[in-house]
């Protein structure tokens, strides 16, 4: 396993894009997670946005994961591309000749993002018990470290969602073609899951089995929840009630897909000719 | 004598075309291997499915004896087939210490590989800089750095210019004197000829020549002959037992297969004792090109 994630880490060392997306992610990453601090000042009205409440335990495990998981989508750039690159230069070829096993190959892909899933997760974790600390009404021991789920449901979304694109990039071979059939799997779960809620309700569960939906559903969105909106809601609509929580079964789904995306990676490979 | 690849019944169909049919021989030590045949004959799918990046339709292949898996076999070897295939913004150097890596090699010598093909001066150039010659003498540095068992190489001079060529064919040339075994699969027949001590044909997906290359050209040769007086030398040639067919070239010459062995200066004295006197007289081995084509011709 380490002589994998070194081989693949050399690759990605020498790429330039990747090490550009990298930086550009990590960077937003820190400006989305701050961006609450800035003490907007107009005028008479002071008005901070981390002191509405947003950066209490536990909830700032919620938002903050919730936040951040949208701009995924930047490190899966670099996931799929580090595959379609070694297609369009033909290093796969090389690397299975010079010994490498198609195995080995989806492997250290995999780990790889791996790797940057439990990066990005080990981030969001400091940075939210930073900015808790800093801004939390709360800060006793046992609420700082409840509901601490949300961080494990960020690791399986991005790991699961990472492994999609990786099964996606080996299918298309074609970086740009590759983002536009995630795009294409959006829209269809979406019209399908349209369809089934008003035309056949008893079907929407079927809904929560699609790849992109069972992601999403992770980590449901937190903005509802905070208290001020909270109070709206409930002037405009009294029996809105809605379930926040991470749920084992809402896990182990995106779970079943990543190893359905690996094992479907590797069989496509083995039954190529390259 | 130890066999380094053994192909048993190898057989690659592309829906009904049978690129590779039923093939099967064997590589052994120390030997310089030729694989020939026309484009499209099945040379390239053949070494695609030994190196793993082809999936066999049917039949087997087994590498050192078959003891060991396929992928941990080619950490063995070295291969280069047809285009060079690096990582365009890493730097030779750099390319190499991912190969290494990717073969678990411990610390190789990189300057020795990059030295004997020319490169080391451009250690630190990015791949994508390098022209194509340049580019495929890194393939062979790379091939070499893991001093493999054996050496396959499909097409190396390809698409390259003169230079080129030689160069390449000069590195080949010194790794055949190193004692390595060489697998080399070209269209270029003198390119077989020069470097080969075996050749293995191949004729759309099938074998149809495998032994050394002196037997391949087994004839005793033939003569080119010319005289002022043709009618009397005809008569001569077709009245003389050891010849065994005689034609008519179309420059005046005449061409006259031998039976058995003679030297030009028999010949000589046996015309001028009749009172011919020749104006032309050689005598010529069929080249690899023309034992080819005949081999080729007669299935």
């Amino acid at each position: 396993m380490r002589r994998l994630l070194a081989i693949e880490f050399f690759k990605l060392k020498q790429s330039r894009s990747a090490k550009i997306l990298s930086i550009i992610y990590f960077v937003l990453f820190l400006f989305t997670a701050l961006f609450a601090t800035i003490n907007f000042d107009f005028g008479s009205i002071n008005f901070r946005i981390a002191d509405q409440g947003i950066f209490n335990f536990p909830y700032i495990w919620h938002l903050n994961t919730y936040m951040v998981s949208i701009i995924k989508i930047l490190l899966a750039i670099v996931i799929i591309s580090m595959i379609t690159n070694e297609y369009s230069n033909r290093t796969l070829k090389q690397n299975l000749i010079d010994g490498l096993s198609k195995k080995e190959f989806i492997l250290s892909k995999f780990y790889t993002l791996v790797a940057f899933a439990l990066a990005s997760t080990l981030l969001v974790f400091l940075v939210s018990l930073v900015l808790g600390l800093i801004f939390s009404d709360y800060t006793e021991i046992g609420i700082i470290f409840s509901e601490l789920e949300y961080i494990l449901a960020y690791f399986i979304k991005l790991v699961s969602f990472f492994s999609l694109c990786m099964f996606l990039a080996v299918l298309v071979r074609k970086s740009a073609f590759t983002l536009g059939f995630v795009f294409l799997i959006y829209l269809a779960e979406s019209i399908l899951g349209g369809i089934f809620r008003f035309q056949a309700e008893e079907l929407l569960f079927i809904a929560d089995y699609f790849p992109l939906n069972s992601m999403s559903n992770l980590i449901v969105e937190p903005l509802t929840r905070l208290n001020i909106v909270k109070t709206a809601t409930s002037q405009i609509n009294p029996d809105f009630v809605k379930d926040y929580k991470v749920h084992f079964t809402t896990l182990v789904i995106p779970v079943v897909w990543t190893f359905i995306f690996v094992w479907g990676s590797l069989n496509l490979l083995k039954k190529r000719d390259l | 004598m130890e066999t380094i690849l053994k192909i048993n019944q190898l057989s690659k169909h592309f829906g009904k075309n049978k690129a590779v049919d039923q093939l099967s021989f064997e590589i052994q030590k120390g030997h310089v291997y030729g694989i020939l045949g026309p484009n499209g004959s099945g040379k390239s799918t053949t070494l695609g499915m030994v190196l793993n990046v082809v999936n066999p339709t049917s039949g087997t292949f087994s590498w050192f004896n078959g003891n060991i898996d396929t992928h941990d076999a080619l950490k063995k070897i070295g291969a280069i087939i047809e285009h060079p295939n690096f990582y365009p913004s890493m730097s030779a150097l750099e390319n190499l210490e991912l190969v290494a890596k990717i073969k678990c090699l411990n610390e190789p010598n990189y300057q020795e590989k990059l030295d004997l093909v020319g490169l080391w001066e451009r250690r630190f150039d990015a791949f994508r800089t390098y022209s194509l010659g340049m580019k495929q003498r890194l393939a062979i540095a790379s091939a070499l750095l893991n001093d493999p068992e054996i050496l396959i190489l499909d097409e190396p001079t390809n698409g390259l210019d003169p230079q080129g060529i030689h160069q390449i064919r000069d590195i080949i040339k010194k790794i055949a004197e190193q004692g390595t075994t060489i697998l080399l699969a070209s269209h270029l027949l003198d390119e077989v000829e020069k470097i080969c001590s075996h050749v293995i044909i191949l004729r759309q997906g099938k074998m149809i020549y495998d032994g050394s290359v002196e037997s391949m050209n087994a004839s005793h040769g033939f003569f080119e002959v010319a005289a002022e007086n043709k009618p009397q030398l005809l008569q001569l040639l077709e009245s003389e037992p050891a010849f065994e067919s005689v034609s008519e070239l179309p420059n005046q010459l005449y061409k006259v297969i031998l039976k058995q062995p003679m030297e030009s200066d028999t010949l000589n004295k046996m015309a001028f004792e009749k009172g011919i006197v020749l104006k032309h007289l050689v005598k010529r081995k069929e080249s690899l090109e023309e034992s080819f084509l005949n081999l080729t011709k007669n299935e």
